[in-house]
């Protein structure tokens, strides 16, 4: 287990399912987390393995994805998480603006053998 | 149809061909946007098929019978139908709460405290010489901006690429990095220390800069400044990298006053990159029929303004509100979990031409058509220019405005006024 | 609906009416000869009673993008609660307000008419979603001219005839009413941080001078035969000194001749009637303004009244926007408008103690009573002097000699060395307020069934509680509370104010004026095509529809 800070975000993909959210393909474009090439190795993920973050707002299983970029890669201790559902599970409250804080969160990322929940099950835990 | 209007982003581009199926000239967003997918077939109430008439009865008389709904969504909806829903906030003492409140609302409590130095886009594409993106990547959550507005635009004075210097800072080397003739990579929740540095040396008191800021070295950081002030007419714009993290709407301000320092020297201009393609509309709509652009509470009759407590977040987390209207959003996928626990327990009433999230725990359901492709309207791009989209399609779903409108008239009926 | 207003003392200025016992009939909106009314008619006795017809505001930034940034910016405005009847919309604001509270107000101070005087033509679609979401009072807008890259280029072409059709088709576009001009080359100036001085700098870029715009823009006006002229804020605004170049503004005109009307309307001139060098010996030039205007038969003005107290200063004259920035140190909202325009707000206090806001209060004041009544009308030019709420604390002012005397009191005494405010005994009749609210304001804007109760104008009457036969000019407080609260408004022949609160809700019409029969747009369609390359939006997708607005009125020119 390592300590990361946590940002979410948009992506290109996440957009172009945003009205189908109840597709596997909307799922595929929000149910992972992008990592430091290193900070994998050193809890032990392959691209395609399950991690677990945890924060003070709750925890989510993902899979593991290699940041993409090339030179400059998403730093050590940094990880990212497409915008939605999943991403709202380790997310926080507002500090006095009403608007949540939805980047910089600290968390803890860990490798795990539970399952990625599809987005159905995980608003039927809320309901 | 030729210059049909994309209501995806905030970009708003009006230059789409289509011909009922396929579109032209689109983004990859957009293209998903104008493709065919799943809709409802009709009406529900807990799950149930029933007419429209129906439904909105029961909607109707679910929000008349609470004591605070939250009326929540508006920014992938037209001006005519926000209007309503504002109207129909008023009526029902309830609140009413649109997108930027998980978005750009931090931008609008600094314009609060420092107002924002702005212009259209038409001005980074005619006269910038400097453009900055700032915590914003447009070319995943924007993707035509580059090309239409900024990066790559052939403006009247300023006729391309080749004339512009393009900066990005970010936490993460972004797609947009890639366009920039300089990336400055700062750490996560330091936007607020940068800014600072970058007013002190703009101010002449480089002295007091020490010599690393946020993940920028000294010399870096005075690079970076002499580039702003090379600028004859700069454009900065930034994204939800500064209202999502550490320090929120003090980051905002505290780029509205480096743009502020800028315009002593030269000419800057600041943009926030809006997300949604009318979520400038859903305030706008807001701020001209009750006073404020979002978290409006009208419990005692008139508006009151508090981001604190009435934001959908903050009224969901403090168990404020005992309904939830969802028009054009999908606060299930998109807001904290606890705040989506409190919104299944509640009674939600949710209009939407798409199956969402919020779908799945809402007790009604009332399909619409597609902005923009079913149903026409007023929406404001991120820069507030209005654009009236179009209806290119016939359809059976009705609008948002015709749905809102027969929901009005019967909570007006309802309540005997 | 027909409605007899029945034995008011009417005072009518543009039809000789000084005060005459009358009966005033109304039916389907127009006010008719008793012959055309039945008997299904209803009756309100107002005997006794002032009977007039609803104030017109010719300059009041009541709509659009400007006022709707600046109520996001100041939450603070939004705090003060107003007075409304059950089943109307919530009315809140202090200086800005609400559309639903700016229909209300109007109508609640008898006002019928108001118009928006400042309109980004590219955000025109917005203007007219506020227009039409303010209740009551009918309206139009005018679009911003006086910085705009074709405008420049024709008046550097000296073409008046492309300059014609540029303007008819903007004003086809925009669904607008008339010319308005801010700062003419100041904002382009602005767009790289300088503004020009007067009337004979060379706008950058371009080659020619605000001089050549304005008088380029009046020719074009005044050939269409447009109802309304040049509505022009002039250069250098706010700046001491600056009466010098109103006045060379003002002789423009000398060289274009109208039988009908003005052909230059100088707005809120108050703000353009300062001498001095500096904020430290500035005074008021205002009676050489007036001695200047009264010797003119083309030229009116309007007051740019300030009101001691919050207002919100917002304009198109962006470079002056980010000097009152600098100076006040308050926050600043600014909009560059891509190759049209531009605009600034900033929040403002005018405070009886300062010399200089003194000095700015006595100055308007000095126009109101100093210019001919048939050429100066009332405006606060709100919110920029404070809020339209003001217009009947201005007119019993006007009226008062012992209520300035009271007002005086409150002001910096520097009033007394910088302006010939405390000199003038002049109290303004009942007939020449009236004249300044009604009759002026409608005369210059060419609305010819506005301001006035003859047959077949507007059934917008409005009943004070003042005999103008028989009041006292020095019990102000009795005027000012009569013009506060009106007996009846009327719109439309429809009773919407009775006693001083909003009881009806009716909605008014937008006017807009449709010049295409003077000019050809041919002329111009290769620059326009030409041109529409540097825009953000396309051609086709600029400008707003009539169908899209609730109620519009086309009115032809020529």
């Amino acid at each position: 287990m390592i300590e990361v800070i946590v940002i979410t975000g948009r992506t290109t993909d996440q957009g172009m399912t945003i009205d189908e959210k109840l597709s596997n393909d909307y799922m595929k474009a929000v149910c992972y987390c992008e990592m430091n090439e290193r900070d994998m190795s050193v809890i032990g993920v392959n691209e395609g393995d399950r991690v677990k973050i945890k924060t003070e707002f709750g925890e989510v299983v993902l899979y593991a994805k290699k940041a993409v970029t090339k030179d400059l890669e998403l730093p050590e201790g940094v990880v990212f998480i497409p915008m939605g559902p999943y991403a709202n599970q380790v997310v926080g409250k507002s500090n006095g603006s009403g608007t949540p804080q939805y980047k910089g969160i600290k968390g803890y990322v860990e490798a795990t053998q539970e399952d990625v929940k599809p987005v159905e099950e995980l608003i039927r835990v809320v309901k | 149809m030729k210059n049909a209007i994309c209501t995806f982003c905030g970009n708003v581009c009006d230059d789409i061909e289509f011909d009922g199926t396929v579109g032209k000239n689109l983004c990859p967003i957009g293209e998903a946007k104008f493709a065919a997918k799943r809709r409802m077939e009709a009406p529900t109430i807990e799950g149930e098929k029933v007419s429209y008439e129906e439904a909105i009865e029961r909607a109707a008389e679910i929000l008349v019978n609470a004591k605070r709904p939250l009326l929540y969504g508006w920014a992938s909806t037209v001006n005519e139908a926000i209007k309503l829903g504002v109207i129909l906030a008023e009526k029902l003492g309830g609140i009413y709460d649109q997108c930027s409140s998980v978005c750009h609302a931090p931008s609008t409590l600094a314009m609060i405290e420092e107002g924002i130095p702005g212009g259209t886009l038409g001005q980074a594409k005619n006269r910038a010489d400097v453009i900055v993106f700032w915590g914003c990547n447009p070319v995943e959550a924007h993707p035509r901006h580059p090309s239409r507005y900024s990066v790559m635009a052939r403006g009247f004075l300023t006729k391309g690429r080749q004339y512009r210097h393009i900066v990005v800072v970010d936490v993460r080397k972004t797609a947009t990095a890639y366009l920039a003739t300089e990336f400055y990579q700062i750490k996560p929740g330091y936007d607020f220390a940068v800014f600072t540095a970058l007013r002190s040396i703009v101010n002449g008191h480089e002295d007091a800069v020490p010599d690393e800021v946020g993940g920028l070295s000294k010399e870096k950081l005075k690079e970076l400044a002499d580039v702003l002030m090379d600028g004859k007419y700069g454009v900065i714009f930034y994204g939800l990298g500064l209202t999502h993290s550490r320090g929120q709407d003090r980051n905002v301000e505290c780029i509205v006053k480096l743009v502020q320092t800028l315009n002593r020297q030269t000419r800057y201009i600041l943009q926030p990159m809006r997300g949604h393609f009318n979520v400038v509309g859903a305030g706008a709509v807001a701020a001209w029929e009750a006073g404020y652009e979002y978290a409006i509470d009208f419990s005692r009759g008139y508006p009151r303004f508090s981001p604190s407590e009435f934001t959908a977040v903050e009224a969901l987390l403090r168990k404020d509100c005992d309904a939830a209207l969802i028009v054009a959003s999908d606060p299930a996928a998109h807001f904290p979990k606890k705040a989506v626990e409190r919104l299944a327990e509640i009674p939600v009433i949710q209009i939407d031409p798409h199956p969402n999230v919020t779908t799945l725990l809402a007790d009604i359901v009332i399909p619409s058509a597609i902005v923009g492709i079913e149903a026409e309207g007023t929406v404001y791009r991120m820069d507030g220019i209005p654009l009236r989209v179009k209806k290119l399609r016939e359809t059976e779903y009705w609008s948002d405005y015709q749905i809102l409108r027969l929901m009005l008239d019967k909570v007006i009926q309802m309540k005997g006024e | 609906m027909t409605l007899h207003i029945k034995n008011g003392i009417v005072v009518d200025p543009k039809n000789g009416i000084a005060g005459e016992k009358m009966d005033i009939f109304i039916k389907d909106g127009k006010i008719v000869e008793e012959s055309e009314v039945g008997k299904e008619c209803k009756t309100i006795d107002v005997s006794g009673k002032l009977v007039v017809a609803g104030g017109v505001d010719l300059h009041a930034h009541i709509a659009g993008g400007k006022i709707n940034t600046g109520r996001a910016m100041r939450p603070e405005e939004m705090r003060f609660v107003r007075r409304k009847s059950n089943g109307l919309r919530a009315a809140v604001g202090r200086t800005l307000l609400t559309s639903p509270a700016i229909g209300y107000e109007y109508a609640k101070m008898g006002y019928t008419t108001a118009i928006e005087p400042a309109t980004p033509s590219i955000y025109v679609i917005h203007t007219h979603e506020e227009l039409d979401s303010i209740p009551i009072i009918d309206k139009a807008t005018l679009p911003l001219f006086g910085n705009w890259h074709p405008v420049f280029k024709y008046a550097a072409d000296k073409d008046v005839e492309k300059m014609k059709s540029f303007v008819a088709w903007v004003l086809e576009r925009t669904k607008g009413y008339g010319v308005k001009l801010v700062n003419p080359g100041g904002v382009e100036a602005w767009m790289y941080g300088g503004n020009v001085s007067g009337l004979d700098d060379t706008i950058p870029g371009f080659g020619v001078t605000p001089r050549e715009v304005i008088t380029t823009l009046i020719a074009a006006v005044e050939e269409l035969k447009l109802p309304h002229s040049v509505h022009l804020h002039c250069n250098n605004l706010g700046v001491p000194g600056n009466y010098e170049t109103t006045m060379e503004t003002i002789k423009l005109a000398k060289k274009f001749r109208n039988d009908n009307r003005q052909v230059l309307h100088v707005t809120h001139v108050q703000f353009n009637a300062y001498t001095g060098s500096s904020w430290r010996d500035m005074g008021s030039g205002a009676e050489e303004i007036a001695k200047l205007v009264n010797s003119m038969n083309n030229v009116t003005i309007d007051m740019g009244q300030p009101i001691f107290g919050h207002a919100t200063t917002m304009t198109a004259d962006s470079p002056f926007q980010f000097e009152l920035h600098k100076l006040v140190k308050a926050k600043w909202c600014n909009k560059d408008v891509e190759l049209e325009t531009g605009a600034g707000i900033v929040p403002l206090v005018y405070r009886p103690k300062s010399p200089v806001n003194a000095v700015q209060w006595a100055t308007g004041l000095e126009l109101g009573l100093l210019v001919d009544a048939d050429k100066i009308a009332v405006s606060t030019d709100y919110p920029n002097g404070g809020p339209f709420t003001a217009y009947p604390y201005i007119v019993t002012l006007l009226m008062s000699r012992k209520f300035r005397e009271e007002e005086m009191k409150k002001a910096h005494q520097y009033i007394e060395k910088a302006t010939a405010l405390p000199s003038i005994d002049k109290e303004r009749s009942i007939e020449e307020v009236i004249q300044m609210t009604r009759v002026t304001p409608a005369r210059v804007l060419g609305m010819e069934n506005k301001g006035h109760l003859g047959v077949g104008a507007d059934g917008d009457v409005v009943v004070y509680d003042i005999d103008p036969l028989n009041y006292d000019s020095s019990d102000y407080q009795a005027i000012l509370k009569a013009l506060e609260n009106p007996l009846y408004t009327i719109k439309g022949g429809e009773i919407v104010v009775k006693n001083g609160d909003v009881v009806g809700e009716v909605w008014g019409r937008t006017f807009w004026v449709d010049a295409s029969e003077q000019t050809t747009t041919e002329i111009i369609e290769a620059d326009l095509d030409e041109y529409f390359n540097y825009y953000t939006v396309k051609r086709c997708n600029y400008g707003v529809e009539e169908g899209w607005l609730h109620n519009p009125v086309r009115i032809t020119a020529g």
